[in-house]
């Protein structure tokens, strides 16, 4: 009998614990599935991140080291320098990284670091029950904007990927989606190429990926994957950023 | 080998180097600066790595990466970087893994001064991130024996998979002393297995992780990290003696207090009045065993330093209500004087009488 599917083993066979239509489960996978392709598990040091991902590393099949809030990407750099032959990536959501991690992604990216970020932005905190994060929509409620957020208030939501696209040193930069098969199909070739140019030692990379919130944006999963696409993708547009060919 | 005249920081580097260490992540911070500039300028010489930080927290935060890659790793900061770096320090103490910090002390509190003090005692000891953790922590006098420590700390964070702490003040960095790199005897350190490396499709992944989330698996753990402490306060604790017999004032000093503090004392010797000196050259663990025995002459302790009192919470503790514990101190970037010491011991005597 020919397989059809078979679970990579970029992944461990740990139950993850995310609620049920969450696409962290879906990142997981295709970042996993990446790494058993180009056939660096390995070769691979991954950095889990403070926030619903925090037990990334029970789930990927590779060496893991667990940072503090935000401070992936500095970890990430003492990994790379002390072994700059292998290939380390953090993994983080968008309170992790866009608010009090945004000094150590601007300064990753800043000197050029050859590490790969995924980039997890579900526009709100999950783990902690779903505050407002920078990613938050205007409008879009969060248990610390409970009417939504407003932005005579609180500002205007980041975009991470633009802002990093301004920074010399991050030579791969873009955004993706997971919220249909042909998105998924595009954001894991991002993904690959994003570790393609850590592989070839050319600089940061970073892949942005939409993602779901179902439980803290109050939905459900089908609903969720609607309003991602309705109200996410307009104001944070898919595409790349940046290549390495362009940032030369 | 000769001895060489260096000064302080820059010696610190050197024996880093000279431990095998070739990793430095730090950012800059008086009076400290001549220990990443040394590093900047060396370590790229050796096959080293220096990064300048884009602050205090990232650079703790690659120190624990790099020791999770398990590599021998260093860095250094004064006082309020020092205060940056807790969370980190925290983490990699959780996480046990072998890592030296050094920590130049300068006045506080917030931005306090750049001038030398001993007002990190506390920070020290009793750290200020989360949880039950200990550092080791040395605390020299001089700059040999910064050299000496120093290098031996990365035998002892290796050993016990813990941070360990290197503590001086400003004047222990600017100072200009000789001091030679002996010959150390080798140490038989347990193999890194630990680290995360890249499994090379070899074994199950390797985690670096201060994460518990089951209460008793932290508990356990914690009851581990509980029994290596120990070990270490049985193990480690170190001090130095100085005209103990039929001293009737005990000093406990550190650092580059205890030099003027010896001073004094032979000032008072003339007189004809007897004063010992306790110096932990360990703050943590404190050097108790230095306190069970006292000569029968010793009517109180005086606690000498660089702040408005921070050492004494221990000398204390260790008196235990047997004699009396006074204090002397100037702060801010004020040195003592052997004349203040000796002023203050005088009215310790009269009173005393
Ligand atoms: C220093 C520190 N501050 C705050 C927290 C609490 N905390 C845990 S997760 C989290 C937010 C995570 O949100 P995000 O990065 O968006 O990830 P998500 O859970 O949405 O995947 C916060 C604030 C913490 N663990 N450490
Ligand atoms: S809280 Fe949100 S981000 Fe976290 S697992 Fe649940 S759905 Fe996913």
């Amino acid at each position: 009998m020919a397989v059809v599917f078979q679970k990579t083993k970029g992944l461990t066979d740990k139950e993850t614990h995310y609620c049920p239509g969450c696409t962290h489960g879906i990142i997981h996978r295709l970042v996993a599935e990446v790494l058993e392709e180009l056939d660096i598990l390995g070769e691979t040091i991954g950095v889990a991140p403070v926030g619903c991902s925090v037990l990334a590393y029970d789930y990927f099949n590779c060496d893991m080291q667990e940072a503090a809030h935000g401070r992936a990407p500095a970890v990430a750099t003492g990994i790379k320098r002390s072994l700059p032959d292998k290939i380390v990536f953090t993994y983080q959501g968008d309170g992790d990284l866009a608010s009090i991690g945004a000094g150590e992604i601007v300064h990753v990216a800043h000197r050029a670091e050859k590490i790969t970020t995924i980039f997890v932005n579900n526009a709100i905190y999950g783990m902690t029950g779903g505050q407002m994060a920078p990613t938050t929509l205007i409008g879009q409620k969060a248990t610390t904007a409970p009417l939504g957020r407003d932005s005579s208030t609180t500002g205007f939501p980041l975009k991470i990927s633009e802002m990093l696209a301004t920074i010399q040193g991050a030579v791969f930069v873009e955004r993706v989606t997971v919220h249909n098969p042909a998105a998924i199909r595009k954001a894991k070739k991002a993904i690959k190429r994003a570790f393609e140019v850590q592989i070839a030692g050319q600089g940061f990379g970073i892949v942005e990926v939409l993602s779901t919130c179902p439980t803290n944006w109050g939905m459900t999963p089908i609903k969720a994957l609607g309003w991602l696409e309705d109200n996410m993708i307009p104001y944070y547009p898919l595409g790349n950023l940046r290549t390495p060919e362009e940032a030369k | 080998m000769a001895k060489v005249l260096m000064k302080g920081n820059e010696a610190i580097g050197a024996a880093a180097i000279k431990a095998g260490c070739k990793h430095f992540f730090g950012y800059p911070i008086t009076p400290q600066n001549e220990v990443p500039e040394y590093m900047s300028k060396e370590l790229p010489k050796v096959g080293g790595v220096f990064v300048q930080a884009e602050s205090e927290v990232a650079a703790i935060n690659m120190v624990y990466g790099a020791a999770g890659s398990g590599v021998r790793v260093m860095t250094s900061s004064s006082s309020p970087g020092i205060a940056l770096k807790q969370e980190g320090i925290s983490y990699i103490a959780g996480a046990e893994l072998p890592a030296v910090i050094v920590n130049i002390v300068r006045g506080g509190p917030g931005l306090g001064s750049i001038q030398p003090a001993q007002s990190d005692y506390n920070q020290s000891t009793r750290g200020g991130g989360d949880g039950d953790y200990k550092l080791l922590v040395y605390a020299p006098a001089n700059v040999q024996e910064m050299v000496d420590l120093l290098q031996e700390a990365f035998d002892k964070a290796d050993y016990y998979r813990n941070p360990v702490m290197v503590v001086g003040d400003g004047m222990i960095g600017q100072m200009m002393e000789p001091v030679e790199f002996k010959e150390r005897p080798h140490v038989d350190l347990p193999a890194k297995d630990w680290a995360a490396v890249g499994t090379k499709g070899l074994r199950k992944p390797n985690v670096i992780n201060s994460l518990f989330l089951q209460p008793e698996d932290l508990e356990e753990h914690n009851i581990r990290l509980t029994a290596k402490y120990q070990k270490m306060k049985d193990n480690e604790q170190r001090y130095e003696a100085y005209n103990m017999e039929n001293a009737e004032i005990i000093c406990v000093a550190y650092g580059t207090t205890a030099r003027i503090v010896k001073n004094a004392i032979e000032t008072l010797k003339e007189e004809g009045i007897n004063v010992g000196l306790i110096r932990p050259i360990t703050l943590w663990p404190f050097p108790e065993k230095a306190f069970e025995v006292l000569p029968e002459t010793a009517k109180a302790f005086i606690s000498v330093e660089m702040s408005m009192g921070q050492m004494i919470d221990d000398v204390k503790i260790v008196s235990n209500g047997r004699l009396p514990v006074d204090f002397y101190g100037r702060s801010g970037g004020m040195i003592p004087t052997p004349e203040g010491i000796i002023g203050k011991i005088r009215e310790m005597i009269g009173g005393a009488k």
